[in-house]
């Protein structure tokens, strides 16, 4: 059996896909053997087939992309494409604010309120088993021989550990204690003095006796001589 | 009319990751996450591109019909099933939206090359030009590209239709014929003229052993 061009012609296409059964492939490939026009067909063919089939071939226009993405935020009347322009704005900007408020938290307007009194200045890193003394009616512990201990005439202070003094409500010396003081504040008194060179306080100092850590009183005490 | 068909019956299992990543941002879509939308159809913006131009003709017209051909994706993205191919999916829609566009607008005036044969199979080659050769650098000219855009765009348009389906887009038969709501049969039909008109147009130009110099272009000499 054999085929003639006509035949070639209406099969070259299916030839060309693999969807001609084997018997036809071989009497194709016969007659192309012997007819340079079919093959001339045949190869014009393949290559309309290898070019069209580039992908170099169909461009997108310039822009294309960018005007679809527009379309698509324009027509669907939400806002979830526009978002993907302004994403990296609003990301900046929440991470913009976010670290302006851990910084404004980290600020000394916080850290040392101009409310705080400069006397009730919280410890920082003190000593807990330091020992301190209280007055009767002082706010404020300090070490021992601090000449800004006062006592009334005929009490002595209190003394204790600087952890059960804070516990107690009382707050560092700003002089004799400034160092353990979270904010540095200047005393131009204690400045030009040693906090060694103690004054006597009008009585004599008593010592009590050492109170536990874990003893929880509220205000001090006073303690009869 | 333009509107995002049924899911097709070719099945497919996807495992390269490629279509893995199109699997799970297809599920983030349908899920609700449309901002995973253009990275879903970014891929196939030229295939739909040129799947609308090939119906149109112009390229402003297939602009417009691919913007609205991804719109009504994402619409009806809930109607897509997964057996099918996303991007025959897409390049379905795309080519209903531009037949609706044509219709209505019936710019149709000139009629192209082909358009009166009848499909009974039966084609005359009118050159026997011998082309056997593809020069490697052919697609890299712009002239080049513009002769083959020329040519496709002289096609009538039901084979200008299949021919880009089946060869540009490089749908199957099947995929091609449920695109265009004709048989398989008709598509291998205008296929073969396709290819062979195709073929008639180009060979004598590209054919040529000057091919390779351009030799009527300016500037330079076939001698």
């Amino acid at each position: 059996m054999v085929v003639n061009c006509q035949h070639v012609w209406k099969e070259i296409s299916n030839y060309l896909d693999g969807e001609v059964d084997a018997e036809l492939r071989a009497l194709m490939e016969t007659h192309f053997a012997q007819c340079k026009h079919c093959t001339a067909v045949l190869d014009g063919a393949r290559n309309v087939v290898q070019l069209y089939g580039d992908d170099r071939l169909f461009e997108l226009p310039v822009g294309f992309s960018h005007r679809l993405q527009r379309r698509l935020a324009e027509e669907s009347g939400s806002s979830w494409f526009a978002g993907l322009h302004s994403f990296w704005m609003l990301a900046v900007a929440a991470v913009a604010l976010i670290a302006g408020a851990v910084a404004l938290g980290n600020s000394s307007v916080f850290a040392h309120p101009d409310s705080r009194s400069r006397l009730a200045q919280p410890a920082y890193k003190i000593p807990p088993e330091l020992r301190v003394a209280v007055s009767s009616e002082g706010k404020l512990f300090h070490v021992p021989n601090c000449r800004y201990l006062h006592n009334k005439v005929g009490e002595s202070p209190e003394t204790m550990t600087a952890s059960q003094a804070l516990r107690e409500g009382y707050a560092p010396c700003p002089r004799c204690l400034r160092q353990y003081l979270s904010a540095s504040i200047e005393c131009p008194r204690s400045s030009s003095r040693p906090e060694t060179s103690v004054v006597q306080t009008h009585a004599p100092t008593r010592f009590v006796s050492e109170r536990r850590f874990g003893d929880a009183v509220a205000r001090p005490r006073k303690l009869p001589l | 009319m333009g509107s995002a068909p049924e899911g097709m019956t070719i099945s497919v299992s996807p495992t390269d990751p490629a279509s893995l990543r199109e699997q799970d941002l297809l599920h983030r879509v349908q899920a609700g996450q449309k901002e995973y939308f253009y990275d879903l159809i970014k891929p196939y913006q030229r295939r739909v591109y040129s799947a609308a131009l090939s119906v149109l003709r112009n390229e402003a017209e297939a602009e417009d019909a691919a913007q609205e051909a991804f719109l009504k994706a994402l619409t009806h993205i809930q109607q897509f099933r997964a057996e099918a191919r996303f991007s025959t999916w897409l390049i379905q829609i795309a080519v209903n939206e531009a037949l609706m566009r044509k219709r209505k607008a019936h710019t149709e005036i000139m009629e192209p090359i082909g358009e009166r044969e009848e499909e009974d199979g039966s084609y005359t080659p009118r050159d026997f030009a011998d082309w056997r050769e593809i020069p490697s650098e052919a697609l890299e000219r712009k002239e080049i590209r513009g002769k083959l855009a020329s040519a496709v765009a002289a096609l009538a348009e039901k084979y200008r239709q299949v021919f880009v389906l089946r060869d540009v887009q490089h749908m199957s038969i099947e995929e091609t014929a449920e695109a265009l709501g004709i048989t398989p049969a008709s598509v291998k039909t205008r296929l073969l003229r396709a290819r062979l008109m195709l073929r008639d147009m180009l060979a004598p130009g590209l054919g040529s052993p000057w091919f390779g110099r351009l030799p009527f272009e300016k500037g330079s000499k076939p001698w």
